[in-house]
């Protein structure tokens, strides 16, 4: 199955390579424009279609899929059709240049590029100098997603990784621990736009007056235990937190499933020799557990920061980023495609970038003592 | 001595089950709730909360009378011995017997409406309305002032379900193959700049994409991608490349080298050794890598809306927008969120086990 290919390689004479040579040159030009033609035709296909739209679905996952496999074969084929020196050469960016290609347009070449436009005007318009950047420092609607990131950041962090450590030690204990781990991880597979849904259900105020039932959930326990209803998601800076709440919900689930395996892999003769010597179970767990998963629980902490430092959906589907909940993203999203105005999204993206910095900085560490066998 | 322990690690037992207990009913409440708002006929959605559909005692409107023309609705009212301003009738007197004696309406109606607090059961009038609803899309005709025919079309979220496949399958697999193919190259093949292209694949894993809407946006308005499947799983492709590539670089770069190496002496060439070889070898890091990435394009809200924005709307735009605009839809908004969640929550359950292997793996991700 495998020894089928090597008559690519194989060395012909020299006089019938350079016979076949017009004819080769015709058919790896041929064939490449071929491959084009079709896919260009499947583009304009779906651009103009009229047929129904699982038609035309289909067509797109089809001709996406198959295209993007149909244009690695052809470059591996023409690349086998050069001549040995070269094809060997050429060979490995067949394989890396499109991934290559792509991170640098989508990711690597962008960071310049919004680098130079937090320097812009409104629009690209003209160069604005530190403007955006005297903005993004200084304005207080800036400074309010600043705080409000840092809540996300702290409490957020904090209860994710608390709960998610506590269920993860105490389900270990338990014989029913797949089930109570299904449950609390299942909120992690729920879009933020749908868990928005499901918060409102939960906060949603009605307002008080004749014969008003409130259908939120929250709202419903206060006025059950006499209290007068609140609308929660307006009361600044209250609403932060019933906002990070959902984060929580949502975030808990991951943090536990790493966890988990991480005391999984605690030695139990550690414990036991610790329970022998007559340290509690919470000593046990602070001393011996928690010392043990520390590069764990770093990685987990580090990952949901991340998260919370980005945290978009949440907000733009509760509030908005009204009555004092903005967050930099949504000042990002606000700045770029409400107010149009570029430079000022550029630098708060510049801005974002360096917040993560160190994280960047941390995994290249990693990475290159790890690299050894690179 | 050894039966103290033995009820002391019972109680242990006890109290872990019971916390574990109290929090999963904690989680679960927020789903129960637009799981079970979703199936309740509209107006009841307004009316009351979901948990009314479960028994429990309420006000039941037992009877109703009218008032006598002889007495001053202005004054003072007396009703079965209880006297009372009309504004106080209007917001309803209780009675020692559980009774609640309430106005209807202004003070001409003269009507009282007679409350009673019984217990109601079950509620039996769950029903499928709001998800044909919101899937089929009602549409809407009506006449504007000047005569037109105006045609509003509903939310047709079955559209969107079709758009969001459209999305997330093929923005899965591209990058997918393209990543496979780079960690190959990188793990297998030798070529100048090999170690600094890696190093900056490294780097990326956590550069927000924010950094990237603006310039790419631009770039696909001048070509024309904008609102395209095709520009959006370009965009899908190059926010994920970066954690695939590390992931399968370390998942490839571990398979035994002999293999490879008596591949090559068979005379196979790379690319064969590739598919026929390497691909099945990886098939585990391909799928804790797939579900990964499926479950965050359909989840995807942000590049979704700057890139396919109106049109070919996915379903986490088209719920945003009934959440957020309208507002008012309550019924429409729980079907909805349901049908959206109902893919990932299928793959997300049935296929966990691999899902964990790739979270654990890519826990670098930003």
């Amino acid at each position: 199955m495998l020894k089928t290919h090597n008559t690519d390689n194989e060395p012909g004479g020299i006089i019938s390579w350079f016979s076949s040579t017009l004819g080769q040159i015709l058919i790896s030009l041929f064939v490449p424009i071929v491959t084009f033609l079709v896919l260009w035709q499947g583009y304009l296909f779906l651009q103009r279609a009229q047929a129904p739209q699982i038609v035309q679905v289909i067509v797109a996952i089809i001709w996406g899929v198959g295209g993007v496999a149909l244009l690695y074969v052809v470059a591996n084929w023409l690349v086998l059709k050069l001549p040995k020196p070269w094809s060997s050469r050429l060979q490995p960016f067949v394989f890396v240049g499109p991934a290559i290609a792509i991170m640098g347009w989508f990711l690597a070449v962008p960071v310049f590029r919004s680098l130079i436009g937090s320097f812009r005007n409104r629009l690209g318009g003209g160069w604005a100098g530190l403007d955006n950047y005297i903005f993004a420092f200084t304005n207080p609607r800036m400074l309010e997603t600043f705080r409000n990131n840092l809540l996300w950041m702290v409490f957020g962090t904090f209860f994710s990784v608390a709960f998610g450590l506590l269920i993860a030690v105490l389900a270990d204990r338990s014989r029913a621990e797949v089930i109570y781990k299904s449950i609390i991880f299942t909120p992690y597979a729920l879009s933020f736009v749908g868990a928005g849904v499901i918060w409102k259900f939960i906060y949603t105020y009605k307002g008080i007056g004749l014969n008003i039932q409130e259908i939120g959930l929250l709202n419903a326990i206060v006025t059950g235990l006499g209290g007068t209803p609140q609308p929660w998601l307006n009361i600044t800076p209250w609403n932060n937190f019933f906002l990070i709440v959902i984060m929580i919900w949502l975030q808990t689930g991951y943090a536990m499933v790493i966890l988990s395996s991480a005391i999984k892999g605690v030695p139990a003769e550690l414990l036991e020799a610790a329970r022998i010597d007559g340290a509690s179970e919470v000593r046990a767990f602070f001393k011996i557990t928690v010392p043990y998963i520390r590069g764990t629980i770093i990685t987990v902490v580090t990952t949901i920061v991340i998260f919370s430092l980005k945290t978009f959906d949440i907000v733009r589907v509760m509030t908005g980023g009204n009555n004092g909940t903005n967050v930099i993203a949504n000042e990002f999203y606000l700045q770029s495609f409400t107010y149009t105005h570029q430079g000022r999204a550029s630098a708060i993206a510049i801005v974002l970038l360096v917040l993560v910095t160190p994280v960047i900085i941390y995994n290249l560490r990693q990475f290159n003592k790890e690299r050894k066998g690179f | 001595m050894a039966k103290s322990a033995k009820t002391q690690k019972r109680s242990q037992q006890f109290w872990t089950n019971f916390i574990l207990i109290v929090i999963c009913i904690l989680w679960l409440v927020p789903i129960m709730g637009i799981l079970i708002t979703s199936f309740r006929p509209s107006q009841d959605v307004f009316n009351s909360g979901w948990w009314t559909i479960f028994p429990h005692r309420e006000q039941v409107e037992v009877d109703r009378f009218k008032l006598d023309e002889s007495v001053d609705v202005d004054g003072p009212i007396t009703i079965e011995g209880k006297t009372a301003t009309f504004d106080e009738w209007r917001t309803g007197i209780q009675f020692e017997d559980g009774r609640m004696i309430q106005w209807y309406g202004n003070k001409r109606t003269r009507e009282l409406i007679v409350y009673d607090k019984q217990w109601v059961g079950f509620a039996t009038d769950l029903t499928l309305k709001n998800y044909s609803d919101v899937l089929g899309g009602k549409t809407i005709t009506y006449k504007d002032g000047q005569g037109n025919t105006i045609t509003r079309y509903g939310n047709n979220l079955g559209g969107a379900f079709l758009n969001s496949l459209a999305v997330a399958i093929p923005g899965t697999i591209i990058p997918i193959l393209i990543a496979a193919f780079a960690a190959y190259g990188f793990a297998w093949l030798n070529f100048p700049g090999r170690n600094i292209l890696f190093t900056i694949i490294v780097a990326l894993l956590v550069v927000p994409l924010q950094i990237a809407l603006v310039p790419i946006l631009q770039d696909y308005v001048k070509m024309g991608l904008n609102g395209t499947f095709l520009g959006i799983w370009l965009a899908h492709a190059g926010f994920g490349l970066p954690l695939a590539t590390y992931l399968l670089f370390n998942y490839i770069s571990t398979l035994p080298r002999e293999i490879l190496e008596s591949a090559f002496i068979d005379g196979a060439s790379n690319f064969t050794i590739f598919t026929k070889l390497i691909l099945p070898l990886s098939v585990p890091a391909l799928a804790s890598f797939a579900i990964f990435q499926f479950l965050w394009l359909w989840n995807d809200y942000l590049v979704a809306l700057v890139f396919l924005g109106e049109k070919n709307k996915t379903v986490t735009i088209a719920v945003a927008e009934l959440v957020g605009e309208k507002g008012q839809d309550w019924h429409l908004m729980t079907s909805a969120a349901f049908i959206s969640m109902i893919l990932p929550l299928i793959v997300f359950l049935s296929l966990q086990r691999y899902f964990v292997r790739g979270l654990m793996a890519g826990s670098v991700k930003g």
